[in-house]
């Protein structure tokens, strides 16, 4: 509490100190739980940038997307028809990337553009649908002309390949050695970095105050002069593009990509990331992320718990952490419906404290 | 005076009711022209037709030379007609301030690029946006609500916040449906002086309002409604005198 | 043997399964504009249960007459998915009727991870076979497509429940209070309309359908698995939307139609597509369906009861 009320006011060494942990942080996971948490923490970057992606769809215009996992996808693929022996291509990851993410973007778009007219529920099934066909569809697609390798999926994706300095391998900087998902931890710490930044500055805008006017009663949105059915692409479209980028760095680092990641459940997930930890607010979007992306991981140590307490292994650890991971989520539900830092309500409770 | 606003044979149908038949009738720059009639007569219907909520099946409507006929609600509110909802329609999870600022948004320009690289103009349209938005608050009396959710104000300052929410577009025209509706004898009063100098600064102003004495007091013309056709038009002494009038309204409440 | 009759008794048979399972969910979203998510598993559970009955009375008594150990398995799986629908609702969507809208969604997909887990753990990541042998083999030849005595059943036995289920709607005393309560809840509470009664009634008696629903699923297929409730709970939430969600009439007419749709696509797409197409894009037709109806008629065929809030 003394280093909080030390640190209040003092931005600049706030972030500082902030920035310099997130430097130490894969370091001090790596010496302490292992490279395999290394590689969690990796996803976790990758999930938070999903769930503020799906948040400016969700979160601040209020549309409910249960098939987000479909520009990811188309994300992913894209990376790995781009630089994979399947194709032959190996394209540098800035002509691929952004490609990737525009493409998503794309079908943001295309998926938006019939929906328009729906609300509520029934977006959320069409698009439920939506990803569903994307899926079947790379599920498919690899006869008669094999585009998409079908359920075996593309492997042998290249990583990103940054200044000669391949990703994927262990490098040596400096003398310090750096491990493949170090370097990832690196890149996709710069990429949240960017999406937060993005967020940030359109949560207030004109565009951002446009977004929560239709969540909050489209009719009088579209009385105070804003074009609902632009906005609502706009939305659509940017978080696809975030969905997009995020696949594409999930391909590279993965190396690996088949159909079965994604999943409705999936989307289920980013989505209860964003419910879970509070809609329209990028703290507790991030919150949330890191915990449904955590909190899974974690409960693969219930297996040593359970040989500590019994003696022996009753139930797989690997079976039980979605019943327990299950039971959190209603759990954290009911104790805190409107997520764990729910947005607005921290804002108006700082007003009423200042006056 | 010139016309401002020109309905013509104006008609919506909802299956197979006629909630609007042949409605004409024009506003003249300036005026506060009052819109009554008995429940159900189609008042919150016309104004839906005339914003673009509905889509009216057939008529004209033409505000200073633009056609608003089958126009998108924020086309029509860009031309220069702003409303205001019966059962107000704030955002209510956002501050008053920004209720307003929402208002602005067919007066300002920045899209998503300009918000990300914060330009220059970017900078300046927020700061004004910003600054125009607290002067509305101020004045139509709620300027010390300025970071309150709108949610959270009392329904008489959630009435006002409406009214400065369609004044932040700059409108020509500015329709106000039953703005006086649940307020007191206090509020109403302010709300007659709010309106009347809205009119000295050269705003003119649509009234849908069933307190026949705020009506009569404040309206320079009146057009009469009952099922869905004009019945009555003119100052608010000649229709109070029409006989159709008081027949519409059972020689009850307009006869003041 | 004609394809197009064979496929479109196909396609009525799951149709039948799918109209059950989506009338839990209309009636369910007609009462509360909510979307059980944990239906499917309701429906799983039901199957699930139901033959570990039927494997168990097999077991000690073989010589029960096969109907009577199904029949037996049925009986068991339907109260306890009674049980199970009305815990669901107290447990997570009681105590957040009046949270944010999305709140009680997630408790119903962290419901979903729970029911399908708990199932995984008890019964195994393997398919369990239905033991089709206990019942009637018949086999029979209608229009050119053979009809099986199970699908014969499972026919009858929707026609006869959805008749029941319009009569208690209708005609019953909890069905006007289900009327009265998807209308306006807070003024059927102060006609003296027990709310809360109402909603777990709701609960039960879907989950009722869903245990049927189960049960004939696995007995058509031969088949169950912990996984089985997702896809299929999906489809019939797509039906019950397309035939206009909260419309009992409309959640049999869309199960029905999307069950032949699929069906006829299947066996269609090869032909249509030049080849192009496998009849593994089954399960497009379900949401590309879905997504025309939605896009032409929001409100689904038959118009739903919710009216969207302009």
């Amino acid at each position: 509490m003394n280093v909080l009320d030390y640190l209040k006011g003092k931005a600049w060494l706030t972030a500082v100190l902030l920035l310099l942990g997130l430097v130490l942080l894969p370091f001090m996971v790596e010496a302490s739980l292992g490279k395999s948490w290394l590689r969690i923490l990796d996803f976790a970057l990758l999930y938070i940038m999903l769930a503020l992606g799906l948040n400016i769809v969700v979160g601040y215009a209020g549309l409910l997307d249960l098939g987000y996992v479909a520009f990811y996808a188309v994300g992913a693929y894209c990376w790995a028809l781009l630089a994979s022996p399947h194709f032959g291509l190996n394209l540098p990851f800035w002509v691929i990337l952004p490609t990737g993410a525009a493409i998503a973007g794309l079908f943001g778009v295309l998926l938006g553009t019939p929906t328009l007219r729906l609300r509520g529920d029934y977006l959320a099934i069409v698009t439920l649908g939506f990803g569903e066909i994307i899926r079947i569809f790379l599920n498919n697609l690899n006869a008669p002309v094999n585009i998409t390798n079908g359920p075996q999926g593309i492997t042998q994706i290249e990583p990103v390949t940054i200044a000669g300095l391949s990703l994927g391998k262990t490098q040596e900087i400096f003398g310090i050695t750096f491990s493949s998902p170090h370097l990832y931890y690196y890149l996709f710490l710069l990429f949240v970095a960017l999406v937060v930044f993005v967020c940030m500055r359109l949560e207030n805008s004109r565009i951002g105050r446009a977004w929560v006017a239709i969540r909050e009663d489209e009719m009088a949105a579209a009385a105070a002069g804003i074009n609902t059915r632009n906005i609502k692409l706009l939305a659509f479209a940017m978080g696809a593009t975030f969905g997009g980028l995020s696949g594409g760095l999930f391909a590279s680092f993965q190396g690996f990509v088949s159909p079965e990641s994604f999943n409705l459940m999936e989307s289920i997930m980013i989505l209860s990331m964003i419910v879970l930890g509070g809609m329209g607010n990028i703290y507790g979007v991030i919150l949330g992320a890191l915990l449904v992306t955590m909190i899974p991981e974690a409960l693969r140590y219930t297996g040593d718990l359970q040989r500590a307490v019994f003696g022996e292994v009753f139930i797989d650890p690997a079976d039980l952490r979605m019943l327990l991971f299950g039971i959190a989520l209603v759990l954290m539900m009911l104790l805190r419906p409107a997520g764990l830092l729910p947005s607005k309500l921290r804002r108006q409770e700082l007003a009423e404290d200042a006056t | 005076m010139s016309d401002l606003l020109r309905v013509a044979n104006v008609s919506k149908h909802f299956g197979g009711i006629k909630a609007l038949t042949d409605v004409s009738f024009t506003v003249r720059k300036g005026e506060i022209f009052g819109v009554i009639g008995p429940n159900g007569a189609g008042k919150t219907t016309l104004f839906n037709a005339l914003t673009g909520l509905y889509q009216p099946d057939t008529g004209a409507i033409d505000l200073v030379g633009t056609s608003l006929y089958r126009r998108k609600p924020h086309e029509i509110l860009k031309a220069g007609f702003a409303r205001t909802f019966q059962n107000i329609r704030l955002f209510h999870n956002m501050t008053a301030l920004e209720n307003v600022m929402v208002g602005r948004h067919t007066r300002t320009t920045s899209g998503v690029l300009a918000a990300l690289l914060h330009t220059a103009h970017n900078r300046k349209e927020e700061r004004d946006c910003m600054a125009y938005a607290q002067q509305l608050l101020t004045r139509v009396g709620i300027g010390k609500h300025t970071h309150t959710l709108a949610k959270n104000l009392s329904y008489g300052d959630q009435r006002r916040l409406e009214i400065a929410r369609a004044l932040a577009s700059e409108p020509k025209l500015l329709a106000l449906d039953e703005p006086a509706a649940g307020m007191n004898p206090n509020e109403k009063n302010a709300l007659r002086d709010l309106m009347v100098s809205l009119r000295e600064e050269g705003l003119t102003l649509m009234l849908i309002e069933h307190d026949v004495k705020l009506v009569m007091g404040i309206c320079d013309r009146l057009v009469v409604l009952d099922y869905g056709q004009k019945i009555a038009e003119g100052t608010p002494d000649v229709v109070r005198h029409d006989p159709k009038v008081i027949a519409a309204y059972l020689g009850g409440e307009v006869v003041v | 043997m004609d394809i197009f009759a064979q496929q479109l008794v196909n396609g009525l048979v799951l149709g039948s399964v799918y109209a059950l399972v989506a009338l839990g969910y209309t009636l369910v979203y007609g009462i509360l504009e909510l979307i059980n998510f944990a239906h499917g598993e309701t429906t799983m559970m039901g199957s699930m249960i139901a033959l570990a009955v039927i494997g168990a009375l097999f077991g000690v008594a073989p010589d029960l007459p096969g109907i009577m150990i199904v029949l037996a398995g049925l009986l068991v799986a339907i109260p306890a998915c009674m049980l199970l629908g009305y815990s669901i609702e107290r447990v997570a969507y009681r105590p957040l009727r009046h949270a944010p809208r999305l709140a009680p969604l997630i408790t119903a997909i962290g419901l979903s991870i729970v029911l399908q887990n708990v199932a995984m753990l008890i019964w195994g990541k393997q398919y369990i076979a239905f033991p089709t042998t206990l019942l009637p083999q018949g086999r029979h030849n209608v229009f050119g497509a053979s009809i099986t005595d199970v699908q014969i059943a499972i026919l009858v036995l929707t026609v006869v429940i959805m008749f029941g289920l319009v009569t208690l709607v209708n005609r019953t005393r909890l069905g006007r209070a289900m009327r009265a309560t998807a209308q306006a809840p807070a003024v059927a509470q102060l006609m003296g309309v027990n709310v809360n009664a109402v909603i777990s009634s709701t609960f039960i008696i879907g989950s009722a359908l869903a245990a049927i629903a189960g049960v004939m699923v696995s007995a058509n297929y031969g088949q169950a698995h912990y996984y089985m409730g997702f896809l299929l709970g999906l489809k019939a939430f797509s039906a019950a939307v397309l035939g206009g969600i909260g419309n009992l009439a409309g959640a049999m007419l869309g199960g029905l139609l999307l069950g032949v749709l699929e069906a006829l696509g299947a066996g269609y797409i090869g032909d249509l597509t030049g080849g192009f197409l496998g009849s593994h894009y089954q399960d497009i037709f379900a949401f590309l369906v879905l997504i025309l109806v939605l896009t032409l008629k929001p409100s689904g065929l038959l118009g739903s009861r919710s009216v969207e809030r302009a």
